[in-house]
């Protein structure tokens, strides 16, 4: 069973988000997307200083089985994005909610948090899938 | 309902994640592809290969029959035991599968019979195509659905397997040369795999897989899934059926060309005059392997482009977990020289052309 976090957002595509407080957002892959990817060779993110929207492709995080796109969950600026990654992309795989993490975001509007999932309703959405 | 091996039980104990593969529910992987890659190119891996079908060929005629079913020529297979890769191509001089045929008797003598071993997505075709081609020679083809198969592969894989087994099994396996196989006890064991490492591919009664396959584990031999065995194969350069070729194309155009036994020019086999005119008329295309050095990984049906040459396919596409880089087989234009692009996902990336295998017994083995 995979492993979901309650303190965290989630969007259907399998990105989790998870609320600073200070107006910006860390989002990463869930533990679900991690083990259906296998392991993670490689992760292309989006450059700092850019501004997404919703439903952007964010880069692109590849296998050894497929290459699968990311998914901006939520609008804003990229204020961060996490260089260990570039030499240690199995952490993607070892640590998905910790240290591979893949970016971080400054919210173009709070309000759009609301419209997140919880884990819950992300708990179901595997259910159906699986 | 999906066939299972006689191991299935055991992979789900030992953490296995399963998929379909050709109609049988097999092992993806224990956890980590990539580790249980390392471990085959370090020390020793096993594999369940128990979905491949097994055929024996028997009767006064077999070796003829053989020569006429298959490219290449089992009157090549000199001593007990030998082994010979092959296509069995239709008429049209493509591949209807690749498969592995062992001598398994003294050459010669009567009573002469042969093991084939071929993949488990083609078997239906597989065993049509052959009874099919049996009707004038007097052989008898016999599957044998019961016997179990299990590869353990790696730079430790014979000597972790010798320690599990008992004194006249170990002394058979030290006197087998690479590529023979022979029986003891009722037990087939083969030094010849799928990696790239010295190895043993060994054939047992389905009763007493199971045991074997617990000793081994114990030994620290570890279970590897399809995942692994694909990365695996394909460093070591070797064709997937289905993937690199298939009905579609002949071996002259899939690295297979030295399977084809064009000697003696009198043996007459299935596919043969439809080779020798796309020899005659200049073939077009060759299987060539890549290696990007840039991030990314290539995948199959990816274009190939070749400057002033044209274009071609990426057939099997994967990162290399022993070289840290992507590889590929691609089929492209004959005329192609050390350098091609390929489009991934609108992007052109350039490649390096090699010549295949990429690793071979741990080490990088291209330039």
């Amino acid at each position: 069973m995979s492993d979901i976090r309650n303190e965290l957002k989630y969007v259907a595509s399998h990105e989790w988000i998870r609320n600073e407080g200070d107006g910006s957002v860390t989002i990463g892959i869930t533990d679900h997307a991690q083990d259906l990817l296998g392991d993670v060779v490689f992760v292309e993110l989006p450059e700092v200083g850019a501004d997404v929207e919703t439903g952007d492709d964010a880069g692109v995080v590849e296998s050894v089985k497929a290459a699968s796109d990311i998914y901006v969950p939520i609008s804003g600026e990229i204020i961060a994005t996490n260089e260990l990654l570039e030499d240690s992309p199995e952490l993607v795989n070892s640590d998905p909610y910790g240290d591979g993490w893949f970016f971080r975001i400054k919210l173009a509007d709070e309000a759009e948090l609301g419209g997140l999932l919880d884990a819950q309703a992300y708990g179901e959405l595997c259910e159906d899938e699986s | 309902m999906a066939n299972k091996t006689a191991l299935y039980d055991q992979h789900l104990a030992m953490g296995a994640k399963v998929v379909d593969f050709g109609g049988w529910d097999m092992p993806l992987n224990y956890g980590s592809q990539i580790e249980e890659h390392k471990q085959v190119r370090t020390a020793a891996g096993m594999f369940d290969v128990s979905h491949m079908t097994i055929v024996d060929v028997t009767g006064a005629d077999a070796s003829e029959y053989l020569r006429y079913l298959l490219a290449n020529d089992v009157a090549r297979l000199d001593i007990k035991g030998k082994a010979l890769y092959s296509g069995m191509l239709n008429e049209d001089g493509n591949v209807i599968d690749d498969l592995i045929v062992y001598r398994m008797t003294d050459p010669g003598v009567p009573g002469e019979w042969f093991r084939v071993v071929v993949n488990c997505a083609t078997r239906e075709k597989d065993l049509r195509w052959m009874a099919e081609k049996t009707a004038h020679f007097d052989v008898a083809l016999t599957e044998q659905p019961e016997l179990s198969m299990v590869a353990i592969q790696g730079p430790e894989a014979i000597a972790k397997a010798k320690s599990v087994l008992n004194e006249s099994r170990g002394r058979l396996i030290d006197g087998l040369s690479i590529f023979q196989g022979l029986e003891s006890e009722g037990w087939f064991i083969a030094r010849t795999g799928y990696t790239g490492e010295d190895g043993l591919e060994i054939i047992i009664p389905e009763d007493e897989i199971s045991e074997f396959w617990q000793a081994l584990a114990d030994a620290g031999v570890a279970p590897c899934g399809l995942g692994a065995r694909d990365t695996l194969r394909l460093e070591a350069g070797m064709n997937l059926y289905g993937a690199d070729m298939d009905e579609s194309v002949s071996p002259l155009v899939s690295a297979m060309g030295w399977t084809v036994a064009w000697e003696p020019e009198n043996r007459d086999f299935c596919g043969r005059a439809a080779l020798e005119a796309e020899k005659a008329a200049g073939v077009a295309q060759k299987l060539v392997g890549l290696v990007m050095k840039s991030r990314g990984v290539l995948r199959g049906h990816q274009k190939v482009i070749v400057e002033g040459v044209g274009e071609g396919e990426i057939t099997s596409g994967t990162f290399s977990p022993t070289l840290n880089v992507s590889i590929a087989l691609a089929r492209v234009p004959a005329g192609t020289k050390d350098l091609a692009m390929v489009d991934i996902r609108g992007k052109h990336v350039a490649v390096s052309v090699v010549r295949p295998p990429f690793v071979r017994n741990g080490k990088k083995v291209f330039s």
